[in-house]
């Protein structure tokens, strides 16, 4: 097995985890940064399109504490108010460093354009024409950590657990996946930035890779997870005709720039029935236009495959091209001319306000252990505004980076007998006999992973109830204790993708129980966490629900919310 | 590939089989056909339902925004999630100016990102 050490370890190179690697790096920390795609290809960030928010005030007026009175506003008494405080703050110099790291914001000379996105009360979402905020941004950071000869970068390697000894982290088993070789990593500090998990949902936003990779490594190294319940549905994702070449999430844009009319499968507006107004274009709330799509479609109102028209058609072919000319053209080639037809859209999984638990220097509960991007939880509460993932990637990944590169050598060496049971530990599972040889042979890692998402999608999506989470959580179980540990991946070396499978359905596992765990304790409705028996909010809840591992099992425990030590509205209005 | 699966229409992938340094071969698979989906959309629904172990690179999942998933489709080098699935038989294979790794994933990661001790 070949051994690689270091000072501190990446994983996941998106926004989060590059920007974290760069800012390692000029602490003077030697840094591996590791992928188990391509270094800045296989998370979120890449699919990024439009929007990021930060209070630097070219358009209007702003500061910093507007934002995060927005942002606090919207998580519904839940934010980490000290982690929410990091993101509104520090996210101004992230952008203008960005900047001068030739992101190519759209501009007018000297000025960053800035938008108005929902929630926001002033113009302040910064973006690269046309629909490309992801890639120009992935691509800045890519050249950035390029630059310092003390990141090495790999792509390819799956990190499968974390290596731990008296009670801090020393390291981590990596799976080489071009070879099916086994890596080991020494390291006095690891960050964890391997995105989010919305994968876990039938229908979602994601890359494949983003099925809570980085949750399921912090929760078997020991570290807390904090919020879970709280899935982000992104009302109007598209559902049809079919669509290549484009991120579902891509009619939100259009809908800031142009309107557009939301109908149901009898071709009425229905917003208003459901206390919202939507006039003659489409302005309403994600949450609120989530909510309708899906009851028009219990109500058999729905459109032919389950969601809802959205309609543009009463704009001019030129206001459209005008608007977004290349996308025009990508459209054209999936047959769709907006001037004749409307699209069907409907509900997705898009983002996770849950995360892993950290304080205000990023580092969990497990000393030398630190999280960055969007696996991080607490800062959005339970709601996140548009706007804000992208600038708390760059500001978690600043942060984590740099306190990484500060922890000390402990007195831990490792060696390769410390690695083997690393390594016979994370594979555990593999080398007991199945424990169930009755089942069919078809089944496969997928085929649970499939069913694992239909579940999550019917019963902890957008609408849920107390009988729904009882009844997933009774069948995830079933899947995790039963039918997993029959499953075997196939033989092989080189891309195993059975095996990778295998490893990414056994975290997707644990993620989706603790979501629903955590979700059938938390008795209430409040922003993202909709029950449809207990439609209300309770002030009872206005608190954090954490999830650990007690004695093997996922459990949960409430803690008091943290609030900033300073009054906002007085700092605020001392700026106006 | 959802419910809009026409069972009477076929697209024929005809697919590279194979690791650096072993035999290897041609394997057909029958796929459902849809209107509008990706040779991509196709390759997933072989993993999914008829053998797991067909290896390919991909993970943005049709966006066109990882640039993992190039190979050559009929003879051309193409993203899989940008061709559209045909009702004809199709021959995929892995970039030719590629070192080999298995199927139709080949060493497209750039010499200062790559794996090394």
């Amino acid at each position: 097995m070949d051994h690689l050490s270091t000072d501190v370890l990446v994983v996941g190179a998106g926004a989060a985890g590059m920007y974290a690697s760069v800012s390692a790096a000029k602490s003077g920390a030697e840094v591996i940064l590791c992928d188990k795609s391509l270094i800045s290809r296989g998370g979120a960030t890449v699919m990024a399109q439009m929007t990021v928010a930060a209070a630097i005030g070219h358009q209007e007026a702003d500061h910093w504490t507007h934002h995060l009175y927005d942002t606090i506003q919207s998580g519904q008494g839940l934010c980490n108010e000290k982690l929410s405080y990091q993101l509104c703050k520090k996210a101004p110099d992230k952008i203008l460093e960005m900047r001068d790291w030739k992101t190519g914001w759209a501009n007018d000379n000297a000025r960053i354009r800035q938008v108005l996105a929902p929630g926001h009360k002033i113009k302040r979402c910064c973006y690269v024409d046309f629909l490309n905020t992801g890639p120009a941004v992935a691509r800045t950071l890519r050249g950035e950590v390029a630059k310092h000869r003390n990141i090495q970068r790999i792509s390819g390697i799956t990190i499968i657990d974390l290596v731990i000894k008296n009670a801090r982290v020393a390291g981590a088993i990596g799976l080489n996946t071009e070879t099916g070789d086994f890596v080991s990593f020494a390291a006095k500090a690891v960050v964890l930035a391997a995105g989010g998990l919305t994968q876990l949902f039938a229908r979602n936003s994601a890359s494949k890779n983003m099925g809570g990779d980085s949750h399921a490594l912090a929760l078997r190294a020991g570290a807390n997870l904090i919020d879970m319940e709280f899935v982000q549905f992104f009302p109007i994702g598209h559902l049809a005709p079919r669509l290549v070449g484009m991120d579902p999430i891509m009619w939100d844009p259009f809908r800031y720039k142009l309107g557009g009319k939301l109908l149901n499968g009898q071709g009425e507006q229905f917003i208003e029935n459901y206390g919202g107004e939507d006039g003659a274009t489409y302005t309403v709330g994600r949450d609120l236009a989530a909510y309708a799509i899906l009851k028009e479609c219990e109500a058999g109102r729905g459109s032919p495959n389950g969601g809802a028209w959205l309609s543009f058609q009463h704009l001019k072919k030129e206001e459209l091209e005008g608007a977004f000319g290349p996308i025009i053209k990508k459209l054209a080639f999936n047959d769709i001319d907006l001037t004749k037809q409307s699209i069907e859209v409907a509900p997705i999984a898009h983002y996770h306000m849950g995360g892993i638990e950290v304080d205000e220097s990023m580092e969990t509960c497990v000393k030398g252990l630190f999280a960055a991007g969007e696996c991080v939880g607490g800062a959005n509460g339970a709601n996140r505004l548009s706007g804000n993932a992208i600038p708390e990637a760059f500001v978690f990944g600043d942060i984590a980076g740099s306190n990484a590169a500060k922890v000390k050598a402990s007195q831990n060496t490792l060696s390769n007998q410390d690695f083997e049971i690393a390594i016979s530990h994370a594979m555990g599972d593999l080398l007991q006999p199945p424990s169930d040889n009755t089942l069919p042979q078809k089944q496969t890692s997928r085929g649970l992973l499939h069913a694992l998402q239909i579940i999550m999608w019917e019963n902890v999506g957008v609408l849920r109830d107390t009988k729904k989470l009882q009844k997933a959580l009774t069948e995830i179980t079933r899947l995790r204790n039963k039918v997993f540990p029959s499953i075997r991946p196939k033989q092989g070396t080189a891309f195993n993708t059975s095996l990778m499978d295998w490893l990414d359905t056994r975290n997707s596992l644990s993620c989706a129980e603790a979501i629903c765990l955590a979700a059938s304790k938390r008795k209430e409705s409040r922003g993202a966490h909709q029950m449809e028996d207990i439609p209300v909010k309770s002030d009872k809840f206005t608190k954090n629900q954490i999830i650990s591992i007690h004695n093997g099992r996922l459990a949960s425990s409430w803690k008091e919310v943290q609030k900033l030590d300073f009054d906002l509205k007085e700092k605020s209005l001392a700026v106006v | 590939m959802n419910s809009e699966t026409d069972k009477n229409l076929n697209a024929e992938l005809n697919i590279f089989r194979g690791t650096a340094g072993s035999d290897s071969k041609f394997e057909t698979f029958n796929v459902p056909f849809q209107q509008g989906a990706s040779v991509l959309d196709a390759l997933i629904w072989i993993n999914d339902n008829i053998d797991e172990t067909l290896s390919f690179r991909y993970s943005c999942i049709n966006a066109n925004a990882c640039k993992e998933c190039m190979m050559l489709i009929d003879g051309k080098v193409e993203y899989a999630c940008l061709k559209k699935l045909q009702e004809k038989r199709s021959t995929l294979k892995p970039l030719p100016n590629k070192r080999l790794i298995k199927d139709l994933v080949t060493d497209i990661v750039p010499p200062k990102e790559k794996y090394s001790t």
